[in-house]
């Protein structure tokens, strides 16, 4: 027998990503009609003198990179565990102080020092989600109770790895890392989320890693009883985290040529959280779209972007953020769904039986 | 045949963190001294930290109610703003004008919690986003209303601001041999009633039952004939509510709006309800505890602030370290209490037949 | 409507995404009965009970109920209870956070405030009255799953109800409970009570019920009353066959002696639920488990499978001593579960028929071997097509089939694997008669055709004795005894678990 089912626990197809690819459809839509020029890009000469692509979109794709990267990351957690990790954002300033404190030598930053500080970072950052996920997939513990440790006290231990400094950094390659690779007109963070972006995706191909977190996070216990270890996908999915994270803190540091452990990828953890939401998946675990976090993302910043160009100043506009989180969290809410959908049969067998009178006459 | 209940998880919880803070404060008077052997060191803490054991309370409510809110920081510091303005605005320049500010505050808080409960129950939006957008909100419109600090210049409030309730004989003697009366400030009493009000209502009010029920298991409590949507409802309306007295509350301890007041307060609410035995899966916790766990939270502080690691970042390692450590008390206590459970129904078999 | 009647349901329409879970249904209970509604899975008895009690709104027809001026509106548990409707449902509806005294009064009390002493007075008094050991104060997960089920019962019982309705209440109790619960109804039908009973077991239903209603595919059979109704039609009605199709109803296939190699050998095999303990299996044999609730047996199996801690013994598989202490081991080793819990162990509720399915094996195969899509497909078409599973397509979600079909997505997914020997415990609770017939007829068919390996628990023993050429008995967690042969009787059976065999 049936119970009463929870009407949020559906989707297939498109349908998850409906509500994201409207929202973002209005919001280049709003942005046209205000602003026709607003998507135009050019060639521009930056700062250090290379042929660039520049203009809104470009900046847009840019600029949420690393929002783009970790809610990639934030979305397997989340499946598989059926809870968020709030101390992405600390994590990544510990990660930062990792690649710093590897990479800026002496001698300032070689090559050497900046494979080596990223090797270094992704391991470090992979150790620190270790930490999150054995509280979580070992001791039971709720993912954001977990993670309001780091959360809390990760910023702090970032600014102890680097000796309780804020590093400056200087060299061609931070800027190849955080900019643009001379030659090459697209930002590099850009090709990062697609790099990231295809090792997903290889690995989805290549493993059951999507058939494994969907059924750890609708039901553990049957997925123990057939042979699935919940404990390594809870794990796993933190270690992907990870890096996840130690990537979009390298672009963070590159991006802005320093160390500031008070405010790398501040606050990107709700952001994370929200373009999660926002792409459709349940924040209880279970089944999940990446591409729908990843469309979530570019309509946060996108949104941000908009909000600045029509000269909102940059503190209020968490103010408009909010509300239109609301609006689309609001047209993606189960209660109004199903109103919709009831309406659509209605109007649907309205037409029916129209047209079969129509053809009784 | 009278026997005592074994304690239930709500008790034990509370019962290791009364325990922790006591150890932890003896410990201080002892390898201290100083300023712990006062009794002006409690009341300090509890001046400094009244906003947060209101909000602590706010946090409990919501979460034995199986949900969450993490935008009581957010509302906080729009009361805070908003009422400073209109203090140095308005024309009411005595009673009546704390009055209006007052019932700001609590219009305030009234309004995003109704708003969020409204989304959150009504129309099934998963909690934490629904509260994230009203700390972005609240946020957003404490810089749209001012950027820069307000200070308030409305002289009866900076008065009530002055006031403070006076107990000579938990005083000391100084140096000088000046006896100094031990001082209270009305926040700090209003949160001790707030502590209060929330144990009551959650215990012998029929809402607070719900509330728990709620968060025990929601299709049950839906079962058992409680209205879940109501119910759910009204823990977001008084979280809110607590949020905008918690805001006033915030004023009359440091009368001035800013952008970065009460940041982060929310997690420092969260962390507290937690380490007071409050689960975040619901059903589970009490506002005693969560009033413990704000006194432990903040005399860790205290006692680093007071020893050679007087540093920010010694601060936060320290909270979270304990943090860890009661979570991961908490998880073993329960789930070694699980397995005694299941031991002791498997051991004992639902039936003797022959 | 009735003089008599105190709820009458007429035309009762309910529509959910892609079915129609009820067609105009009409539904009469009259003053002091106990009324059996009955059906096979996906009938609409649960439906027509959660319109009833207000957990679905309905989308046509009308209620009266006794004592309502014209008709009821019932939008919410609440106005269910309100009106006098009360519910007991299989599943737990309790707070386990709360105490049994709670449990028995939130959500029903006037005023705001809560009399907790009050309260436990009242409920211990009850609870005295109703002969269940609880205490008032007790908070509830401390309480067994069978008391549990009782408190909820005490909590309708004390509501003075008009109507009870009674869902399943009898599947996590033993006997003895039952015989309690049965008084307890007997008891409330002489005080006026009508009493709605929604069971899947027959000889209950002749056991206390005064008249029948029959409902198939969302539709209304008919009302009968129980002597107008033999056990045999009445399966016939449910399963909407006719009489002669039922001959093989008695007879579901041979039984085999198995004589072939030891396939699974256990010595001393114990873990952190069960006792240590000897078993073993031939190949294409079938044997059981049986013991009364809490005897042990699924614990037993559950360490065969390495589902809980395995704690110590010997295991041997085809001679060959193995170590089995998780699941994924015993699934290397040929051996797959179906387990007692469908929900809570069995299906992936929002994954596919198809991703359901093909999970074991895809297990197994490994991590780093995903199959292909069409491969997939290809499984899972076949086993939906030989055990006739009822879905919409292959990606409906699993959790929207009826309990019957789910259990038969867990099969699949275990036969998928080609275990050489397959545990199934409880494979046929809460499931209709004609899908528990199809059921024992394949358990018959893989041991005799395929010579797969096969213990089969159930709470039934006929269903046992039925299928099962070797029965092992366990009582308070330990073997006491093994039937083979002329052993084989349901008397031999009883008197093993009640202890008499020495």
């Amino acid at each position: 027998m049936s119970t009463v089912r929870k009407a949020t626990k559906k989707s297939s197809g498109l349908g998850q990503l409906m509500i994201p690819l409207v929202a973002l459809g209005i919001l280049v839509l709003f942005n046209l009609i205000r602003d026709p020029s607003f998507f135009s890009i050019e060639m521009a000469t930056n700062n250090s003198g290379n042929q660039v692509l520049s203009g809104n979109l470009i900046s847009i794709i840019d600029s949420a990179s690393g929002l783009a990267i970790i809610a990639m990351g934030m979305t397997l957690v989340t499946a598989a565990c059926g809870g968020q990790d709030i101390s992405v954002g600390a994590v990544g300033a510990i990660a930062g102080a990792f690649f710093v404190k590897i990479a800026n030598t002496d001698n300032g930053i070689t090559g050497g020092s900046a494979i080596l500080g990223f090797i270094v970072c992704v391991l470090g950052t992979i150790a620190f989600m270790m930490f999150n996920g054995t509280l979580v997939a070992v001791f039971k513990i709720q993912p954001m109770i977990a993670t309001l440790i780091l959360f809390s006290c990760g910023r702090s231990i970032a600014y102890w790895i680097n000796g309780s400094a804020t590093p400056q950094l200087t060299s061609p390659i931070i800027d190849a890392l955080g900019k643009t690779i001379p030659g090459i007109p697209i930002p590099t963070p850009i090709f990062a989320v697609i790099l990231m972006a295809i090792l997903l995706a290889l690995v989805f191909k290549f493993t059951n890693l999507r058939l494994y977190t969907q059924s750890v996070g609708i039901n553990q216990g049957a997925a123990r009883l057939n042979g699935i270890n919940p404990t390594a996908i809870k794990l796993l999915s933190f270690v992907i985290l990870g890096v996840c994270v130690a990537v979009a803190a390298v672009i963070g540091v590159s991006r802005l040529h320093q160390l500031n452990h008070k405010t790398l990828l501040v606050d990107i953890e709700m952001d994370a959280i929200l373009a999660v939401a926002i792409g459709g998946n349940n924040l209880g675990g279970g089944k999940f779209r990446l591409l729908g976090s990843v469309l979530g993302a570019y309509i946060i910043q996108m949104l941000t972007t908009t909000l600045y160009s029509m000269s909102v100043a940059p503190v209020n506009v968490k103010a408009y953020k909010a509300i239109v989180i609301i609006i689309i969290v609001v047209a993606g809410s189960p209660v109004i769904k199903n109103k919709i959908s009831m309406l659509i049969t209605r109007i649907k067998a309205g037409k029916l039986q129209a047209s079969a009178a129509k053809g009784v006459e | 045949m009278k026997r005592r209940e074994p304690l239930n998880n709500t008790q034990l919880l509370m019962t290791i963190a009364i325990g922790i803070f006591f150890v932890m404060y003896i410990a201080a008077m002892i390898f201290m001294g100083g300023g712990f052997l006062k009794v002006q060191q409690v009341f300090d803490l509890l001046n400094d930290n009244a906003y947060l054991i209101i909000i602590g309370c706010a946090l409990t409510i919501v979460m034995i109610g199986g949900g969450i809110n993490i935008s009581v920081g957010g509302v906080i510091s729009l009361t805070v703003m908003a009422c400073a303005l209109y203090l140095n605005g308005t024309g009411l320049q005595n009673a009546g004008g704390i009055v209006v500010t007052f019932l700001l505050a609590l219009g305030i808080g009234l309004a995003f919690g109704a708003g969020m409960g409204f989304l959150i129950s009504y129309l099934d939006i998963q909690p934490f986003i629904v509260t994230l957008a009203g700390m972005f909100l609240s946020r957003g419109l404490t810089t749209i209303l001012s950027v820069n600090p307000v200070k308030v210049t409305h002289e009866p409030f900076l008065a009530l601001v002055k006031t403070k309730i006076q107990i000579p004989f938990l005083g000391y003697v100084a140096q000088n041999g000046n006896l100094i009366p031990a001082k209270l400030e009305i926040g700090a009493v209003v949160a001790l009633l707030i502590v209060i009000i929330s144990f009551v209502m959650l215990r012998y009010v029929k809402l607070g039952r719900n509330i728990y029920a709620l968060g025990g298991n929601q299709q049950s409590a839906l079962m058992l004939g409680i209205n879940v949507r109501r119910t759910r409802f009204l823990s977001y309306v008084i979280s809110g509510l607590l949020s905008g007295l918690a805001g006033f509350i915030f004023l009359m301890h440091k009368p001035a709006g800013n952008a970065s007041v009460a940041m982060r307060s929310e997690m420092d609410a969260i962390a507290a309800s937690i380490i007071g035995g409050t689960l975040l899966t619901g059903g589970v916790g009490n506002v005693i505890g969560t009033f413990f766990g704000v006194m432990i939270l903040a005399t860790i502080q205290k006692i680093i602030g007071l020893s050679p690691l007087n540093e920010s970042w010694w601060q936060d390692m320290a909270s979270g370290a304990l943090l860890g450590v009661f979570i991961l008390l908490q998880s073993v206590v329960l789930s070694s209490r699980e397995k005694r459970r299941a031991q002791k129904a498997a051991t004992a078999p639902v039936l003797q037949k022959g | 409507m009735q003089n008599d009647a105190v709820l009458t349901m007429r035309g009762i329409d309910k529509q959910f995404p892609g079915t129609k879970a009820l067609n105009k249904v009409d539904f009469t209970l009259r003053k002091g009965e106990i009324h059996a509604l009955m059906g096979e899975n996906g009938a609409g008895k649960s439906t027509l009970i959660k319109v009833l009690t207000g957990v679905h709104e309905k989308d046509g027809g009308s209620i009266w109920v006794e004592g309502v001026d014209g008709e009821a509106h019932i939008h919410s548990p609440q106005d269910a209870q309100n009106i006098g409707i009360a519910t007991v449902y299989q599943e737990i509806t309790l707070c386990p956070n709360l105490t049994v005294a709670e449990n028995m009064f939130i959500g029903r009390t006037q005023g705001q405030r809560v009399h907790w002493k009050e309260y436990e007075k009242r409920a211990t008094e009850i609870l005295d009255n109703l002969g269940i050991p609880a205490r008032a104060k007790q908070e509830l997960s401390s309480c067994s799953l069978a008391v549990q089920q009782m408190v909820a019962i005490a909590r309708a019982v004390d509501m003075n109800c008009k109507v009870l309705i009674l869902d399943e209440p009898t599947s996590s109790l033993d006997d003895k409970e039952v015989e309690m619960l049965f008084g307890l109804m007997r008891d409330l039908k002489n005080r006026g009570v009508g009493i709605i009973f929604v069971t899947h077991f027959l000889e209950q239903v002749y056991e206390v019920s005064d008249r029948i209603t029959v409902l198939r595919n969302g539709e209304l059979v008919g009302e009968f009353a129980i002597e107008d109704l033999p056990q045999v039609e009445l399966v016939a009605k449910m399963m909407g066959k006719d009489l002669n199709d039922l001959a093989d109803l008695e007879q579901v296939g041979a039984k085999h002696e198995a004589t072939g190699e030891v396939i699974y050998e256990a010595e001393n095999l114990s873990s952190s639920e069960s006792r240590a303990f000897d078993f073993n299996i031939h190949k294409g044999e079938v044997n059981g488990f049986t013991g009364l609730l809490g005897s042990g047996r699924s614990e037993s199996v559950r360490a065969i499978f390495g589902a809980d801690r395995v704690t110590g013994g010997k295991v041997k598989v085809k001679g060959q001593e193995v170590k089995i202490s998780k699941p994924h081991e015993a699934m290397k080793a040929g051996i797959g579960y179906l387990p007692e819990d469908r929900k809570k162990d069995g299906i992936i509720a929002d994954l596919s028929v198809r991703e359901n399915i093909i999970l074991a094996m895809q297990v197994m195969k490994g991590f780093f071997h995903p199959m292909s899509r069409s491969q997939m497909e290809a499984f899972a078409d076949e086993y939906i097509k030989a055990l006739s599973i009822k879905t919409a397509s292959q990606e409906t979600p699993v959790g929207s089939l009826s309990g019957g079909n789910q259990q038969k997505v867990i099969l699949a997914r275990w036969l998928l694997t080609h275990p050489d020997y397959l545990i199934l415990d409880e494979p046929t609770r809460g499931i209709d008669v004609g899908t528990k017939l199809e059921i024992q007829k394949l358990v018959l068919k893989l041991a005799n055709e395929e010579n797969m390996s096969i213990t089969f628990i159930s709470s039934e023993i006929e269903e046992m004795l039925r299928t099962c050429s070797r029965l092992i008995v366990m009582r308070d967690r330990n073997i006491v005894g093994e039937l083979t042969g002329d052993q084989l009787t349901q008397a031999q059976v009883m008197k093993t678990i009640a202890g008499g065999e020495q």
